[in-house]
């Protein structure tokens, strides 16, 4: 059922595809703004916005979680292998610069950094090795921030703490809007991370910023019927907040993830890679949990932390400003294989994923 | 990173599940931030079940689309 190919059914594209051109027509550039490093993947991999009318233009925003943490998060990070803390990550964040080197950089001159797929690896590890001082570094949007917290809420091992990096999408949405320069016409909002926030928190965009909003999901036709609804949302003059997502996506959202979440998490101002600080935008352990926050532990703070090696316009690249191709390193300096930026790091980067998509 | 992929729930135990992601991968996730039972669809992310896929409600997304192409512009 999951993988029922008429959710890619190349004949209701194209029918789409007209719709979407008549309802564009005679229209001023539109311009409709994502937050998924997903929803890219299908944008590029599918060819969608050559489907596309001419006016009709889909940028991507700071939809990549490993591409928005800051340097100075990545240096705590190796900061804590030179304690002889053994760092346990997800593969995306492995590779991403921090300050002067990656974690990859960090274990290739002797520090320990495991690679896991999910926090309860990093708590199996710990359990195994209890002489061993572990950290989870706990990346991701609202999508991997339950995950995390069920583990602190289930005991971890004493040795086991966590480094804090997750963040919330709907503030740094209410940053983008806010852009003026940016001239946003329209949102597709997540998927995966509305399966657990649901819709409330975006009730904001078309009711205090006239924003069409629909969330999607990942299949071309998805994200191409989000276009559409868009579109005739624009078309009616009426800011809506829809939901095209209804196989996974619940008005509530994930009521049980989002209590695991609250118990666990206060929420405080956040730094964005390149972005800058983002009001309520980032989850701190609440008091209650300080003994498995590696912050505290040991004693952790680092300030500052370059977050763009010279040149690298990923900056711009994360809210959308400028497509990959107009960064003059893209491709040059800058390959998946030797990247300088974060975008083109993570496989949810819109510089990586727009390299690949050029190279197969 | 915010990836999650469909599965069916093959097995139910303690929090934990056994499911099935197709082309016979199996693996066991965490279902502790859902409800399931055995052949459930549920999206998983990162080790962790993070919703259940409604089987109804995707059914009535291909309806709702084909119905919407069929209808003229108003
Ligand atoms: S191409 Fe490389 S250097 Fe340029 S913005 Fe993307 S990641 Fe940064």
């Amino acid at each position: 059922m999951t993988a029922d190919l008429r959710f890619r059914d190349p004949k209701l594209a194209e029918r789409l595809r007209s719709k979407i051109a008549r309802l564009a027509q005679k229209k001023e550039t539109i311009k409709i703004c994502h937050v998924c490093g997903t929803h890219e993947w299908t944008i590029t991999h599918y060819g969608l916005r050559e489907l596309l009318p001419e006016n009709v233009e889909v940028i991507a925003g700071p939809g990549c979680p490993v591409c928005i943490v800051p340097a100075s998060e990545i240096d705590e990070a190796i900061e804590l292998t030179l304690n002889g803390v053994t760092i346990t990550c997800f593969g995306d964040v492995f590779r991403v610069p921090g300050s002067t080197r990656s974690l990859l950089d960090a274990k290739a001159e002797g520090a320990d950094v495991k690679v896991v797929y999910s926090v309860s690896d990093a708590v199996r590890l710990a359990k195994k090795e209890p002489e061993k001082d572990y950290v989870f570094f706990a990346v991701g949007f609202e999508t991997t921030a339950p995950s995390t917290a069920v583990e602190v809420l289930m005991n971890p091992p004493k040795n086991l703490s966590f480094l804090i990096s997750h963040r919330l999408i709907p503030p740094a949405m209410k940053l983008l809007v806010e852009m003026e320069e940016l001239n946003l016409n329209g949102f597709i909002a997540p998927g995966h991370v509305s399966t657990i926030i649901g819709l409330k928190p975006y009730e904001i965009f078309p009711s205090e910023y006239h924003m069409p909003t629909v969330v999607a999901g990942f299949e071309p036709l998805d994200v191409l019927f989000a276009v559409y609804m868009i579109l005739k949302q624009i078309s009616e003059g009426k800011a809506r907040l829809e939901n095209e997502y209804t196989r996974a996506v619940r008005w509530e959202g994930n009521v049980k993830a989002q209590r695991v979440m609250h118990r666990v998490f206060d929420v405080v101002d956040g730094r964005w890679r390149g972005l800058g600080s983002i009001e309520s935008s980032k989850f701190i352990l609440k008091e209650k949990y300080s003994i498995f926050d590696a912050h505290l532990k040991y004693d952790l703070k680092i300030e500052g932390g370059v977050d763009l090696r010279p040149g690298c316009r990923c900056h711009l690249v994360i809210i959308g400003k400028i497509k990959p191709t107009e960064c003059p390193l893209f491709m040059k300096a800058c390959t998946p294989r030797k990247p300088v930026g974060a975008c083109m790091v993570s496989s949810e980067g819109t510089c990586r994923i727009w390299a690949r998509s050029m190279s197969s | 990173m915010c990836l999650a992929i469909p599965a069916k729930v093959l097995r139910v135990k303690d929090g934990i599940a056994e499911v099935d992601f197709g082309r016979g991968v199996s693996r066991e996730v965490n279902i502790m931030l859902v409800d399931v039972k055995v052949g459930d669809y549920v999206l998983v992310h990162a080790g962790y079940a993070i919703q259940v896929i409604d089987e109804k409600e995707a059914k009535e997304t291909l309806r709702l689309w084909n119905k919407i192409l069929e209808e003229e512009l108003p």
